[in-house]
């Protein structure tokens, strides 16, 4: 076992990086300005002048850098692809993520001790699938899809020499990473191509005398009583009328906060805990690295005795999404 | 061109099940998928079932292909995909990385389905170099895309054409949510909706369907109209995804446009489930839809 609950923290700008490396990130993980990493967002992101001052920033303080390039190439684009991985060697990350099986190959042909860790895009959610891609490219860690439960997770990493990586806290995606398309149904760009959901440019909020109404390139994705606080109109998060009952029928809009499974997770070695949130602002970013740091530190210090600290999840709640948290798949009511 | 019949996606009695692939032995298709791709609590059919089923459409002349669950998930998934690709006779679908490793292992040649995200010709050539000898693009790939793509030599390419497009699975099932069931004791409701669940926004529109842990679109793809372009692009294969109704219409349809007879576009679509669609293939958001052009300018009528 090479590592144990690292902390791994997004980084959708240089100061949400700094931010992360000083509140006790053990990596951050980013990405370049386009469609080859899945927060293809305005405003996101990083040139090559933010990366190579993020690279010196986190490695001067002996942190990693992981850069995420898990979109899907495409035929007429995949030198873009192929560059992104030729920068991130060229650079020094630590490792890429990658989704493709193409890319995999094409990164080890061409940079052999380039470090590959299998993205959630990437959609392996059992040790065959994971074992594949160790084999074939040499994965060196696979981020687990949110979707499994802790024993099936235990039965995964029974069964491959690859390390895991599981969320930890953040947005939730209901679906199987990598194998969603209700974006591009409704509007045409789809995590997997384009590597955004439900993008801003597809997005129209509009006041009327039955609410606010929140479309995606003219679907409608919900509608709001004057009381009711809007949301982003995330495809899978809006209500919807099935048989005549109108609900969230697909998922409702909650945030992932999995604090408390932390000692489960380090009695499974689960290598390291990822936070979701690049398109989340430097401010966020370092507040849920601080207590994410105490609350793993508290856990490998004494693994038997942690208890969750109450002002840790208060402090959780205030950042996330409609202040509601879930365990996932993780521990399955629902299953 | 050929046609297959993709794998059944949605849940049915054993007994309607029996009868639509006692019926589809006698259609127009070359190609017939069995097997459970969404969930592994669906046993109306077991394997041995299935492989009765293989074996009679195998007889009927049918090349036969087993296909997989797409979401694998525990040990028992997984004891179930060995037995699959262990069957020794028949050809199988990998929806999943795992039943690739699975297949080459066992140096099986494989078909890689529509979930395996194959959206480039590097990753393509990597399967064909491990078997596979057929693949279906990902539902969302348009024309531009697969005209691009670099296809190995006894590779064939078999495209989603119609039927409720297959465009999201989870961990977590949306019928039971419905019946405010738990996903372990979901009663099998899946049973009650032959087509899958109609999920519409709150103006009444026709957006998705609830297939179990898997969700649809409303709208039908139907790239009939389009068989031109489709030849164009290498597709070999035409997948016709079940309906529970006038499949065999369907199924005529399409027969008579791969032949090349005149077949009236708007026949079609008294036989579907729901509007047509056909946005992924234009680029365009999926569910968009352009009609073919008015009779007598048809691109497929016969010259």
């Amino acid at each position: 076992m090479t590592a144990l609950l690292e902390l791994i923290c997004p980084a959708g700008s240089l100061p949400a990086l700094k931010a992360a490396v000083d509140n006790g990130a053990d990596g951050v993980y980013l990405g370049l300005k386009d469609n080859t990493n899945a927060r293809n967002f305005a405003g996101l992101n990083f040139d090559d002048r933010s990366l190579a001052e993020g690279i010196r920033y986190a490695k001067a303080k002996g942190r990693k850098v992981l850069m995420a390039l898990n979109t899907y190439p495409q035929p007429a684009t995949l030198a873009r692809w192929h560059q992104a991985v030729d920068k991130a060697a060229g650079m020094g990350v630590d490792a890429v993520i990658l989704a493709d099986p193409g890319l995999m190959a094409y990164a080890r042909r061409k940079h052999p001790d380039l470090r590959l860790h299998l993205s959630v895009q990437g959609s392996a959610t059992n040790y065959e699938a994971i074992n594949f891609y160790r084999e074939r490219f040499g994965i060196q860690r696979a981020v687990l899809p949110r979707v499994l439960s802790l024993a099936q997770v235990e039965n995964v990493i029974a069964n491959t020499e690859a390390e895991i990586e599981l969320f930890g806290f953040g947005g939730l995606c209901v679906m199987v990473e990598g194998r969603c398309l209700l974006s591009s149904y409704a509007c045409g760009d789809s995590p997997n191509t384009f590597g955004a959901c439900s993008p801003g440019h597809a997005v129209r909020w509009q006041q009327t005398p039955q609410g606010m109404e929140t479309r995606l390139n003219g679907v409608l994705i919900d509608r709001y009583a004057d009381e009711e606080k809007a949301g982003y109109p995330t495809l899978c998060k809006g209500r919807f009328a099935v048989q005549d009952q109108t609900y969230y029928a697909l998922e409702e809009p909650t945030s992932l906060n999995t604090l408390e499974l932390l000692p489960e997770m380090h009695r499974l070695g689960v290598a390291a805990i990822k936070i979701e949130g690049r398109q989340r602002s430097p401010s966020y970013v370092g507040q849920v690295a601080s207590v994410w740091r105490a609350a793993i530190d508290a856990v490998k210090q004494a693994p038997d005795r942690f208890a969750g600290r109450p002002e840790w999840n208060a402090q959780l709640d205030k950042l996330s999404e409609g202040s509601m948290h879930t365990l996932g798949a993780y521990n399955r009511p629902w299953k | 061109m050929k046609l297959s019949l993709g794998p059944l996606l949605y849940y049915w009695s054993a007994e309607d099940t029996r009868a639509f692939y006692a019926a589809a032995a006698g259609w127009p298709v070359d190609i017939v998928h069995l097997g459970e791709t969404v969930c592994s609590r669906r046993h109306q059919l077991r394997l041995a079932d299935w492989l009765e089923l293989a074996d009679r459409l195998a007889d009927a002349g049918k090349e036969v292909v087993l296909s997989t669950l797409t979401l694998i998930e525990s040990e028992s998934d997984l004891k179930a995909l060995r037995k699959i690709v262990g069957n020794g006779r028949f050809k199988v679908e990998a929806n999943d990385f795992g039943a690739v490793r699975l297949c080459i292992g066992q140096r099986m040649p494989f078909v890689a389905g529509p979930t395996l995200n194959v959206y480039n010709p590097e990753t393509l050539a990597m399967l064909a170099a491990s078997g596979a000898v057929r693949w279906v693009p990902p539902v969302e790939m348009n024309r531009d895309m697969l005209m691009a793509m670099a296809v190995p030599a006894g590779v064939e390419t078999e495209l989603f054409a119609h039927g409720r497009l297959p465009l999201a699975y989870s961990a977590r099932c949306f019928t039971a949510r419905h019946y405010n069931l738990q996903k372990d004791d979901c009663q099998f409701r899946c049973v009650e909706h032959p087509d899958g669940l109609a999920l519409d926004t709150r103006e009444g529109g026709r957006f998705l369907t609830i297939n179990g842990i898997q969700t649809q679109s409303a709208s039908v793809y139907s790239l009939g109209h389009r068989l031109a372009e489709l030849a164009d692009a290498g597709v070999a294969i035409l997948r016709l995804s079940p309906q529970s109704r006038h499949m065999g219409k369907v199924v005529d349809h399409y027969r008579r446009l791969v032949e090349g007879q005149a077949a009236d576009p708007g026949a079609l679509l008294k036989f579907l489930p729901g509007n047509p669609c056909d946005g992924y293939w234009r680029g365009e958001a999926g569910l968009d839809y352009q009609p073919p052009a008015p009779a007598g300018g048809a691109h497929h009528a016969t010259d």
